[in-house]
C-alpha cells in the first residue's frame, strides 16, 4: 500500500515541482516504486522538469474523466524504470478534476505503487485542497523569507483542517523542508535562519535544501537533480530528505558544494 | 558585505523573525475577516438591547500593533430628539409594512 504524499507550499515558485521530481527520483533510485502526479491544471511543469514533455499523450483528466486507463497515461522515466509520471492537462477548465474522479485516481495509485507525490498549484484553490486531500503525509516547502513563511503556516493549518485525515480525526504526518538556503547569508543575519522558521512554523524539519546553481541546471535539462548530478549539494540534501521520508533516522547537515567551500575559505582569506 | 559590516549594518533576519511571529500568531487565532464580522454582529446585538442603532451605523476596526492591538467600534446612535421624532413618523410605518409584506407573501407562497 503505497504512501501518498503531498507536496505544497501555498506561495509560488519557492520549489515545489524540483521538490516532487527530485524526491521521487530519489526514492525511486532506491528500489521503491513511485508515481508524481501533477496537480497544477492549466500550468503543467512537472514534466518538463522531468524531461517528458515530448511524451504526454493523455494527462490526469483524461484519466479521472474515465476516458482512458491509467496506464494509458501513465509515462515511464527513461532513466529510472521505477519512477512514473502522470502529467498535468493543459485545459484551462480547473474544473475539469473532479473530487470523485481524483479520489479514484489516487486509490488507482496507491494500489501500484509504493509512493504516490502530488506536486500541488500554488495558492489555496481547487486544485491545491485537491492534491492534499487525500494525502497520509505533507511535505511543506517553503523559502527561508517572510511571504513565503506565511504562507507555509496557512497551509499547515489547512493541512490539519481540509485533508481526508484530518476529518476523520487524525493527523496528517507533515514535514518542513527548507529550499534555497543560503547558509553565509543566514549566518550573517541576512536571512532567516533554520531555527528561526522552525520555531515559527513549528513542523519537524524533513531536510534544508542549499541554494545552488545545480537546481537550475537540473531543470534546464530536463532531469531530477538527484539524478542528473546526484553528488552534489542540493542533490545529497534531496537524498538525505527523502530517506528521512522513508522512516530512516539521518542526522540532519546542511551539504554543500567543495566548489563553494574553497570559494568561501578564498574568499575569507582575501577579506 | 565587508562594507556594510564596516558601517554597522545589522542584518534584516531578526526583523523578518519578529514581524512573522506578531502576525502569524494574530492569524492563527482567528481568521481576521471572521472576527471582525463576529464582533459586529455580537455588539450590534448587545447594543440595540438598549437603543435603536441602524446596522449600518456600526462600525469595526482593528488596528495591530507591536505591544497592543487596537480595536475601534464606531457605532452611531440617534439623539433623543431625532430618535422620539423618527419613532413618530416612521417607527410605527417601518413596523406596518413589514407585517404587511409577511401576511400578503405568506398566502402566496401557500397558494
Amino acid at each position: 500500500m503505497a504512501k501518498v504524499v503531498v507536496v505544497t507550499s501555498g506561495k509560488g515558485g519557492v520549489g515545489k515541482t524540483t521538490t516532487t521530481a527530485s524526491l521521487g527520483a530519489a526514492l525511486a533510485r532506491t528500489g521503491d516504486t513511485v508515481a508524481v502526479v501533477d496537480f497544477d491544471v492549466g500550468l503543467r511543469n512537472l514534466d518538463l522538469v522531468m524531461g517528458a514533455e515530448r511524451r504526454v499523450v493523455y494527462d490526469f483528466i483524461n484519466v479521472a474523466q474515465g476516458s482512458v486507463k491509467l496506464a494509458q497515461a501513465m509515462i515511464r522515466d527513461k532513466r529510472i524504470d521505477t519512477l512514473w509520471l502522470l502529467p498535468a492537462s493543459q485545459t484551462r477548465d480547473k474544473d475539469a478534476l473532479t473530487e470523485t474522479g481524483v479520489a479514484r485516481v489516487i486509490g488507482e495509485l496507491r494500489e501500484k505503487f509504493d509512493w504516490v507525490i502530488c506536486d500541488s498549484p500554488a495558492g489555496i484553490e481547487r486544485g491545491a485542497t485537491l492534491a492534499m486531500r487525500h494525502a497520509d503525509m505533507a511535505v511543506v516547502v517553503t523559502n527561508p523569507e517572510v511571504s513565503s513563511v506565511r504562507d507555509s503556516d496557512r497551509m499547515i493549518g489547512l493541512l490539519d483542517s481540509k485533508t481526508e485525515k484530518a476529518e476523520n480525526g487524525e493527523r496528517i504526518d507533515k514535514h518542513l523542508l527548507i529550499t534555497r538556503f543560503d547558509v553565509g547569508r543566514a549566518t550573517r543575519g541576512e536571512m532567516l535562519n533554520i531555527d528561526d522558521v522552525l520555531e515559527i512554523l513549528s513542523t519537524p524539519l524533513l531536510g534544508i535544501i542549499p541554494e545552488s546553481e545545480e537546481v537550475l541546471r537540473a531543470s534546464n535539462l530536463g532531469a531530477p537533480v538527484t539524478l542528473s548530478s546526484p553528488a552534489s549539494a542540493p542533490a545529497r540534501a534531496y537524498i538525505d530528505a527523502a530517506r528521512r521520508l522513508s522512516g530512516e533516522f539521518v542526522e540532519m547537515t546542511i551539504p554543500s558544494d567543495k566548489k563553494n567551500l574553497i570559494f568561501k575559505l578564498f574568499g575569507r582569506r582575501a577579506a | 558585505m565587508t562594507l556594510s559590516r564596516l558601517f554597522g549594518r545589522r542584518g534584516s533576519a531578526p526583523v523578518a523573525r519578529e514581524r512573522l511571529q506578531i502576525l502569524l500568531e494574530y492569524e492563527r487565532g482567528l481568521n481576521q475577516s471572521d472576527l471582525v464580522a463576529t464582533l459586529r454582529d455580537e455588539i450590534l446585538a448587545t447594543v440595540s438591547k438598549y437603543v435603536t442603532v441602524e446596522p449600518d451605523k456600526v462600525q469595526v476596526k482593528v488596528d495591530r500593533g507591536d505591544a497592543v492591538s487596537m480595536l475601534e467600534v464606531d457605532i452611531e446612535i440617534p439623539n433623543p430628539l431625532a430618535r422620539r421624532q423618527m419613532a413618530g413618523s416612521t417607527g410605527t410605518a417601518t413596523g406596518a409594512p413589514k407585517t404587511d409584506c409577511g401576511q400578503s407573501r405568506a398566502p402566496e407562497g401557500s397558494s
